[in-house]
């Protein structure tokens, strides 16, 4: 057995999850310092609490290690882990008190009486609760249940507490009163706190350590400053606070290319001419005269927030969000003015201007121009478009010749919507079929994580007939 | 308290089928023949005491054995997949489907003398007597109520939050503690209603006993049933007996269950 480093306390190693064939967690390594704050962060269907729920031990992964402390605790049942969980529904026993919640586990462990009462009170302190002790759980309030829940996991003494959600049910007054309770809690206790949530604002106020996850894959981890200011990819950059991002073209190293406008930037080593995406945080654009800036637009929309002006700036066809303590009247025409070091060039998650799908001709009709090809199992007809029987096409459509079709039927069902990022003039869609990844322009909001009927607008499309061992 | 427009033919179906006969029952308890004030039907009544404790003793140890047959198939049944658990409600509703009747006749037929457990038995060298014991008739009640039971406590069982399971392991519990601490305790109440179902019905019910068991083991249901025609008044005196003691019973039972403090 490898002895892992002295200050990773639990260790996910090439961890592989599915559920009827579904893929939940894809093979993802983590590694989780002692005594940190670490929060995992995605939408929902992302794998988080599936995460939890293995290091919990509630879950058996399917390929892959857990280490903790060094030691691999794959065939550990929950009761015999170093570990324990505030649940997302709190699960409290709605048949004792909270003073005998709390002590369930210390009795469990057959300690003392009084040693039971003197750590019970401890508790009750910390998490604020104190003369609680008499009440019946169903009697408390959301937020009160949860501090018991929190209490009932944490007197256990755990190397490490795992947080589901915990305030999901709460208000938002409550929430965030209970995001600093429990950031509190964890320096107070110096206990390692593993928390999941969608929420991105308690993820940034709370942790050390940011766990970014998608579609069962860990797209990055770094502190809070890390994740906001260079965020990795479109997907992080968008799910992590405002941002605009854009289509650009790295034309070498530090000069990126906006809507045909140079800019410089920081960013080294992506090649030249690579198309990347671009973003950039509404707070680092500034507002000023058109003739000092590159680029130009009108104020479309003004919205006082409180603290600044979100401001909607149309240029170049394209919607930027700028916010500003000072405000620039609705039709104005304004520069827009950016420094090198707050333009943020990512790698594209998928790299493709083009669609591109093979398929094979299963029958012809000469008389009505007509194919009807098969592509991954499904088979639908060509219109104006005629080839030989048995041929092998490749057929390519540029982003905006896709759609989902409204009526639920595709010309191939059940495709995966992988993500969903706002362009500045359109929803940029990556889509994912059983073969292939796909890549979309919509102006409808799609749901992420959902599986859709694709459609296909083959008066966009381009025809090539290729040779069998070309299909690749 | 004031009451809505909705349930007047409720109380109306109460006052009719409830109340007036329970009246009728009291007055004719407290009468004789002749209409008069009497105690005359309780004395002739506690004549039948050893029936009554009889009864109250078939009624306790069918009720028990239900119970502990129960008691594990509820818990199974909970833990299973839904299709599943309702295929197993469905399996263990069907006897109750058939007439009643028709259900002891068939306990007659497979129990007599030369019938086929007899004759199998007899093959293993075993000659005994089935029918018309004491035994026979716990066996004919405990077929009779059995899902009675099964069905209260496969209910709240299956109503159990498998988070508070999880919540229980996680904190430290092996599957004896688990079961000890949170399956056992909340299932209480589907104890006190299961025993409810079962023990009321089995204390008074009749016939059973008179196909099953010997001369000697009939039920006060029974002794209602007979003597009802003749002396009017003893009968009702037997019957009132018996609801006032299945009242204190229940009430002791439902004083045993506030006691878990069981909140679901």
């Amino acid at each position: 057995m490898k002895k892992t480093k002295n200050d990773i306390i639990v260790s996910l190693k090439d961890i592989f999850v599915e559920f009827d064939g579904e893929v939940i967690l894809n093979h993802i390594n983590l590694d989780i310092k002692d005594k940190e704050f670490l929060t995992i962060l995605g939408p929902s269907g992302c794998g988080k609490t599936t995460t939890l729920r293995i290091i919990g031990g509630f879950l058996q992964p399917k390929q892959g290690d857990i280490m903790f402390d060094g030691e691999n605790i794959n065939s550990l049942p929950p009761h015999k882990r170093n570990v324990n969980t505030v649940f997302q529904k709190y699960s409290l026993f709605p048949h004792l008190n909270v003073f005998e919640n709390i002590a369930f586990g210390m009795r469990i462990k057959k300690m003392p009486k009084d040693e039971i009462k003197k750590r019970v009170k401890e508790m009750l302190s910390i998490v604020d609760l104190k003369g609680y002790e008499k009440r019946s759980v169903a009697k408390l309030s959301g937020g009160q249940q949860q501090r018991v829940a929190i209490a009932r996991a944490l007197v256990c003494d755990p190397k490490v507490l795992l947080l589901d959600e915990p305030l999901g049910a709460l208000d938002l007054k409550l929430r965030k009163n209970m995001q600093w309770e429990l950031k509190q809690i964890q320096q107070k206790t110096n206990t390692t706190f593993v928390y999941v949530t969608h929420d991105q604002e308690e993820a940034l106020t709370m942790s050390d350590t940011i766990v970014v996850m998608n579609n069962g894959v860990i797209e990055q981890i770094g502190t809070p400053t890390d994740v906001y200011n260079e965020p990795v990819n479109a997907f992080v950059a968008d799910f992590i606070g405002d941002a605009n991002i854009l289509n650009g073209i790295m034309i070498d190293d530090c000069r990126v290319k906006i809507f045909g406008e140079e800019l410089e930037c920081v960013d080294k080593g992506f090649g030249q001419n690579t198309p990347v995406d671009i973003v950039i945080r509404p707070e680092d654009i500034e507002i000023v005269k058109p003739e000092q800036a590159k680029l130009v637009g009108e104020v479309t929309e003004v919205v006082f927030k409180g603290v600044h002006y979100e401001m909607t700036v149309m240029c170049k066809g394209c919607e930027w969000i700028v916010h500003s303590t000072e405000c620039a009247p609705v039709g104005s025409i304004v520069g827009m003015k950016i420094i090198p070091f707050n333009i943020q060039i990512m790698n594209k998650m998928f790299i493709a201007e083009k669609n591109t799908f093979y398929a094979e001709v299963i029958s012809s009709n000469k008389e009505e121009n007509r194919i009807t090809v098969s592509v991954e199992d499904c088979e639908f007809d060509i219109e104006n478009q005629y080839f030989e029987q048995g041929t092998k096409i490749a057929v390519t459509l540029p982003p905006s010749a896709l759609s989902i079709a409204g009526d639920g039927v595709g010309h191939i069902n059940d495709v995966y919507i992988e993500s969903v990022i706002f362009k500045g003039e359109h929803n940029e869609i990556i889509l994912e079929s059983d073969k292939q990844k796909w890549l979309m322009e919509s102006d409808v909001d799609e749901q992420v994580a959902t599986y859709v009927p694709l459609k296909f607008d083959f008066t966009k499309a381009e025809f090539k007939v290729v040779e069998g061992e070309d299909e690749t | 308290m004031k009451l809505k427009r909705p349930s007047i033919p409720y109380i109306f179906w109460m006052v009719i089928f409830t109340l007036i006969p329970i009246v009728l029952i009291l007055y004719s308890s407290f009468t004789d023949r002749n209409g008069n004030f009497s105690f005359e039907s309780f004395s002739k009544a506690f004549g039948y005491y050893d029936v009554f404790l009889r009864s109250l003793w078939i009624a306790f140890i069918s009720t028990l054995i239900c119970l502990i047959l129960a008691y594990p198939l509820g818990y199974i049944m909970s833990r299973q997949k839904a299709s599943v658990q309702n295929t197993l409600t469905m399996v263990i509703m069907i006897p109750m489907w058939m007439n009643f009747l028709l259900r002891i006749y068939a306990w007659v037929t497979l129990l007599q003398n030369d019938g086929p457990i007899d004759i199998m038995l007899s093959f293993l060298g075993i000659h005994t007597t089935l029918i018309g014991n004491q035994g026979a008739v716990i066996l004919g009640m405990v077929y009779e109520y059995l899902p009675f039971m099964v069905l209260p406590l496969y209910t709240v069982m299956a109503k159990i939050d498998k988070g508070l399971i999880e919540a229980a392991d996680d904190l430290g519990s092996n599957k004896y503690i688990i079961f000890k601490k949170i399956i056992f305790p909340l299932s209480v109440p589907g104890i006190i209603s299961g025993i409810t179902m079962v023990f009321v019905p089995s204390a008074s019910t009749f016939l059973v006993a008179q196909y099953l068991g010997g001369v000697d083991d009939i039920m006060i249901g029974d002794v209602i049933d007979r003597i009802f025609w003749s002396d009017q008044n003893t009968g009702s005196a037997i019957a009132l007996i018996l609801m006032v003691a299945i009242f204190v019973f229940l009430i002791i039972l439902n004083f045993f269950g506030d006691e878990e403090a069981v909140a679901t």
